[in-house]
């Protein structure tokens, strides 16, 4: 039943069906971002560059600092500015640069055609609205559905994500939900319009592991029914290794590490994917005597990147680390590397 | 069961810590007159012993009760029922004043290095605390107490005039270590103690944790949710559910076979890096979410999310059995 009624809600839409052809939905190229503090500046994304395909699920992995939600907010300007500032950069989106845009044409894209979500689940719903209201207000705004439909529409999404009893639900507030139901309504909100790019930031961080296997189900799930792009946000290599095709590895506000899923996982390039890999505690066979740790600190990123970040913590580094960053590598045709150990094979 | 074999760990039979039957309510008050309604029941009834030289780790999803256990163990609340006995004392009934003078000898270790520092007082002064309310030591003394402490959590001894902000995250917990080890405890509760740490800075605290364990023959009661971590640090681990502990075992028993169907969702549910295993391994989805702690099912509290609960499990509370040397459930069917 709900299966059909979607394919009816996307068919509203242009057609994105899983089985078209992969072409690239979004396209980054060199975004830079600086916050301009008292003590100075902060060059939180420094050159990053990726692209989004159609049906795809890129994960984007690093450790709190690292900049990958900066990034993600970046894209659609919903970062406050200032502090901050998009200093360089091109987000291609629907042949449009999406930095480009004023505020208005912004305002059609948040939550149209890129979906959102966020983090925590209570902070990003609003207490004193019912979760009816609140999903209901994208499609009202975006799809210019009149009330009746806008309900039904809303109850449509609500089974979609597995909420029980969905039409009664409507009139419940955030508050009445609890987190795993909560992060469910922020996912049917984000889904509301038919997104062509869905964007995660952390959505199961805030969850315990039964409702994060829940959560991760429900997303696979309709994947594989609705067909869009989503980025994924985490700090957690497992959750990735689940569910991405390709994964982004940030450090220091710029990507060291760029792979399909398999060959990160099986042959890790970047010293730094390297190590973050050898700290997790093994789940099954023999436990290691002693964990592998990592030395040292993340890097403050005050003033731009004239050395690789990682050096200052890196087993392998020369002084060519200490003097110049190093751009991206290509090892393979499916694998990049920011490490000068791979300039001879590039 | 005596193992020594793992790195030198002296452990033995010994119990440090024995509790039984421990319970938490919260009472909760409503309306005009703040009538009492009805209790949330946080702790509801667990029994385990640590024993010296070991770690016990304690896992669980947030609200079932692991946090409370671990201060409840510390008597940092007055229970509602229950027996803890430290080396064979109970300590659950005793006065503040008898109380105080056992505090040396456990201390724990909070989650958020963050908020269990001063931001007003230094490093120094920080440490030093423990030292001033219990011991009685020279300024002096204390000085070389606390630059000792600091040299053996890894940190710059110069270090004792800043302030908390002045540290990252892995260096604040190593401040809240060192403050734990002031006072030489025997006993230390570890309350999510990497839960708020960067992956790379976790393995450093846990290895720190573990080379004070070995120099000093620790015993630590680990509480986390990261069940990873715990298969790592743990010789015997708990898993709590709803205030009850589900299953008591070994750390290779409890991880290689669980015989909880709890114990059996939780482990399935760990995301694991490497997407060939991903790709092909079953996941046991639990439905639904855990139920209130004011108001638990009747039977076996993991009655209404169990897939497969029988008829008896709604009904009848399981017994908390032995069904092998040293591995506790509680359940009908295992």
């Amino acid at each position: 039943m709900t299966s059909t009624s979607i394919e009816r809600a996307t068919s509203i839409s242009d057609d994105n069906s899983p089985s078209a052809a992969p072409q690239t939905v979004l396209e980054v190229a060199g975004l830079q971002t600086v916050f301009h503090t008292q003590d100075g500046d902060v060059h939180a994304v420094n050159d990053v560059s990726f692209t989004l395909e159609s049906g795809e699920l890129l994960g984007i992995v690093g450790e709190s600092g690292s900049g990958k939600s900066v990034t993600m907010m970046s894209l659609l300007k919903l970062l406050p500015m200032p502090p901050a500032e998009i200093v360089a950069g091109k987000v291609m989106f629907d042949g449009r640069d999406l930095l480009q845009l004023d505020l208005e044409q912004l305002r059609d894209v948040r939550g149209g055609d890129i979906g959102f979500i966020f983090q925590d689940p209570m902070t990003s719903l609003n207490p004193v609205f019912t979760v009816g209201f609140q999903i209901m207000e994208p499609l009202r705004v975006h799809m210019k559905l009149n009330k009746k439909q806008a309900r039904e529409r809303a109850i449509e999404l609500l089974e979609l994500v597995g909420i029980p009893s969905a039409a009664d639900r409507l009139r419940d507030f955030p508050h009445q939900f609890s987190g795993g139901m909560r992060q469910r309504v922020m996912i049917a909100i984000a889904l509301a319009c038919d997104p062509k790019v869905l964007i995660a930031d952390e959505p199961t961080t805030a969850l315990d592991v039964t409702v994060q296997a829940q959560i991760i189900e429900i997303v696979k799930d309709l994947r594989q029914k609705l067909g869009m792009a989503i980025v994924w946000i985490t700090h957690d290599l497992g959750v990735v290794a689940g569910i991405a095709d390709r994964v982004a590895v940030m450090y220091g506000g710029q990507i060291v590490e760029y792979a399909d899923v398999a060959h990160l996982y099986d042959d890790p390039r970047h010293p730094y994917t390297r190590a973050l890999l050898q700290t997790l505690p093994r789940q099954e066979g023999e436990r290691e005597a002693r964990l592998v740790s990592i030395p040292g600190q993340a890097p403050n990123l005050k003033g731009a990147l004239t050395s690789c970040p990682f050096a200052p913590r890196c087993s392998q580094a020369h002084d060519k680390c200490l003097q110049q960053n190093p751009p991206l590598f290509d090892v393979n045709d499916q694998q990049k590397s920011a490490c000068w150990l791979e300039e001879a094979n590039d | 069961m005596t193992e020594t074999g793992v790195q030198g760990k002296t452990r033995s039979d010994e119990t440090l810590v024995d509790v039984s039957n421990l319970k938490m309510h919260f009472p909760i008050y409503k309306g005009l007159f703040r009538k009492k309604v009805g209790d949330v029941k946080a702790v509801d009834g667990v029994t385990f012993e640590i024993r010296r030289g070991e770690t016990l780790g304690l896992v669980g999803e947030s609200g079932c009760g692991k946090s409370t256990a671990g201060r409840a163990v510390l008597r940092l609340y007055e229970l509602t029922d229950g027996v803890i006995s430290f080396e064979g004392e109970d300590i659950a009934h005793l006065s503040p004043t008898e109380l105080r003078e056992r505090r040396p000898r456990m201390q724990m270790i909070f989650q958020d290095p963050q908020a269990c520092l001063n931001p007003r007082m230094t490093v120094g002064a920080i440490i030093a605390e423990p030292l001033v309310e219990h011991k009685n030591m020279t300024s002096e003394e204390r000085k070389s107490r606390v630059q000792e402490l600091l040299n053996s959590v890894g940190m710059n001894p110069d270090f004792v005039n800043r302030y908390p902000h002045e540290f990252s995250g892995g260096q604040r917990q190593r401040i809240g270590i060192a403050r734990a080890l002031a006072l030489d405890p025997d006993f230390i509760v570890c309350d999510e103690p990497i839960a708020a740490l960067d992956v790379s800075i976790q393995a450093q605290v846990v290895n720190l944790l573990e080379d004070l364990q070995k120099q000093r023959g620790l015993t630590y009661l680990f509480i986390s949710h990261d069940l990873s971590m715990v298969r790592h640090i743990a010789d015997r681990v708990a898993v709590m559910y709803l205030g009850k502990i589900m299953e008591l075992a070994p750390r290779e028993k409890l991880f290689a076979d669980p015989k909880h169907p709890y114990t059996q969702a939780l482990l399935s549910a760990v995301p694991v890096a490497d997407p060939d295993v991903e790709a092909t391994r079953e996941r046991i989805i639990l439905k639904g979410d855990v139920p209130s702690p004011s108001n638990p099912p009747s039977g076996c509290v993991f009655c209404t999310r169990c897939p497969v609960a029988e008829k008896k499990c709604f009904t009848e509370a399981p017994q908390w059995r032995e069904i092998q040397p040293d591995q506790f459930v509680a359940c009908h069917l295992a």
